[in-house]
């Protein structure tokens, strides 16, 4: 069954359909996954920052998450002008390599 | 794209792991915001060193720092770089698009016949490319696997050499020369409306006023990029509230000490007007930093615009108000 991790973001995650691939504890930045014995395990719920790489890498369909960018400028613009949420990523170059 | 192919060869471009001086002067540029989405490389396929059949293909996007990253993490490496087209965006922020993408990537190694330049069919990618592709389906769609090398391209050699990323390798950080880096564009974004800000308070309310709320603007986009893990509290806009609260602190007592005349509240309500306007300023500008961060989901950035959003709006406004009356009352006691 999907079951929320933690109230401070969106992610869901249902160890049964895990198929134990590795993707999602390969792509998370923040390490919210690790490699577990027959499932992946969630260690660092707190730490997800929803940026999707897992869900969009899992196989099996076993993690959802609504992903978007935490950006406040875009919410706020999006808040004011009924538009949709756009982005205003603006960093990350030095870590996007 | 199809020409590419019915030429029979397909075009490889040379490159190199050396940056030039037209390099840096080109990144330089990029960080000021100068000619923001001209920053590109053309997409396709380039050859680093004497690449082989057997060479290893790294993925990458058309934007000049993500792709100059990638090839001066190499040096005397031979290696094929495919460069996908992202509209002149970085890797991370192309991948949250979509630009950096399966379909843009299925397409591109065909584009540039890549199936028949390796022999192999494994890609590296970029593990903060992961949010637009979907490993799976490439494979699917391509033949061609998808590696998610090292979030850092300086981290390349090591990979390389181990055949796999540490744990280490695959957290994102946000170090200082990280966030000092995103500072030059910060400051353009508020370059004008503060220029403005500052000239109408200039005449409006004086110098030292139009000096501190300058300072309230630098301490949200200067100092609060460079400080941000030594700040105390955990949100941004707390944090914002205690640095601009720092930077304003000195121009409120010198205003308490310097508006005398007039009845005794005078001076503790200009510093008090001040302070209303400048801690919102810098808090906002906080909050706003949030998007430039690889760490602040967007649960958690809607959480704290509903937590400060009205706060800030009625201290700024609570301030201005103030101020006219002051102005207006400075006006009357003059007469
Ligand atoms: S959404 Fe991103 S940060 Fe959150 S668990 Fe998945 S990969 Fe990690
Ligand atoms: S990506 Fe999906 S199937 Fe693979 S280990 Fe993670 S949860 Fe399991």
């Amino acid at each position: 069954m999907m079951s929320s991790v933690s109230a401070a973001n969106t992610l869901e995650y249902d160890a049964e359909r895990c198929v134990n691939c590795g993707l999602c504890s390969a792509v998370c930045p923040h390490g919210v996954f690790a490699q577990g014995e027959g499932a992946a395990e969630v260690v660092n719920a707190e730490a997800c920052m929803e940026c999707g790489a897992c869900q969009l890498n899992c196989p099996s369909g076993a993690i959802q998450v609504e992903s978007g960018v935490g950006c406040a400028y875009a919410l706020m613009r999006a808040a004011l002008k009924g538009e949709r949420e756009s982005d205003c990523c603006g960093g990350g170059d030095t870590t996007c390599g | 794209m199809t020409s590419e192919r019915s030429s029979g060869r397909p075009s490889v471009r040379a490159t190199t792991s050396t940056l030039t001086l037209a390099n840096w002067w080109d990144h330089f540029l990029a960080r000021w915001g100068v000619n923001r989405m001209g920053h590109r490389v053309d997409p396709g396929l380039y050859a680093l060193g004497q690449p082989k059949p057997d060479s290893p293909v790294f993925v990458t996007a058309n934007y000049t720092l993500s792709f100059d990253a990638l090839r001066s993490a190499l040096p005397n490496t031979d290696a094929y770089l495919l460069v996908l087209d992202t509209e002149g965006i970085n890797v991370w922020c192309a991948a949250g698009k979509g630009t950096f993408g399966t379909d843009e990537l299925v397409q591109r190694i065909d584009a540039v016949g890549l199936a028949e330049v390796v022999r192999h069919r494994d890609l590296i990618l970029p593990q903060l490319g992961a949010p637009g592709v979907n490993a799976h389906e490439v494979k699917r769609r391509s033949g061609f696997n998808v590696k998610y090398g090292p979030v850092r391209a300086a981290d390349l050699p090591a990979y390389l050499s181990a055949r796999q990323a540490t744990p280490e390798m695959r957290r994102v950080r946000f170090g200082l020369l990280d966030r000092v880096v995103l500072i030059p564009v910060e400051l353009v974004h508020v370059l004008w409306p503060t220029v403005a800000a500052a000239i109408v308070l200039w005449l409006a309310a004086g110098g030292l006023f139009a000096a501190g709320i300058l300072a309230a603007v630098l301490a949200g986009v200067v100092l609060f990029p460079a400080l941000l893990p030594w700040i105390p509290t955990r949100d941004f806009t707390s944090k914002g509230f205690v640095l601009g609260l720092a930077a304003s602190a000195p121009f409120a007592l010198t205003l308490l000490l310097w508006k005398q005349g007039g009845p005794a509240w005078i001076a503790p309500a200009w510093a008090g007007a001040f302070l209303l306007m400048a801690l919102p300023v810098t808090g906002f500008l906080a909050l706003n930093f949030t998007g430039s961060t690889p760490f602040t989901s967007r649960s958690g950035v809607r959480r704290e615009i509903q937590k400060y959003t009205r706060l800030m709006a009625a201290m700024f406004g609570g301030g201005i108000i103030l101020l006219i009356a002051l102005i207006v009352i400075g006006l009357v006691i003059e007469r």
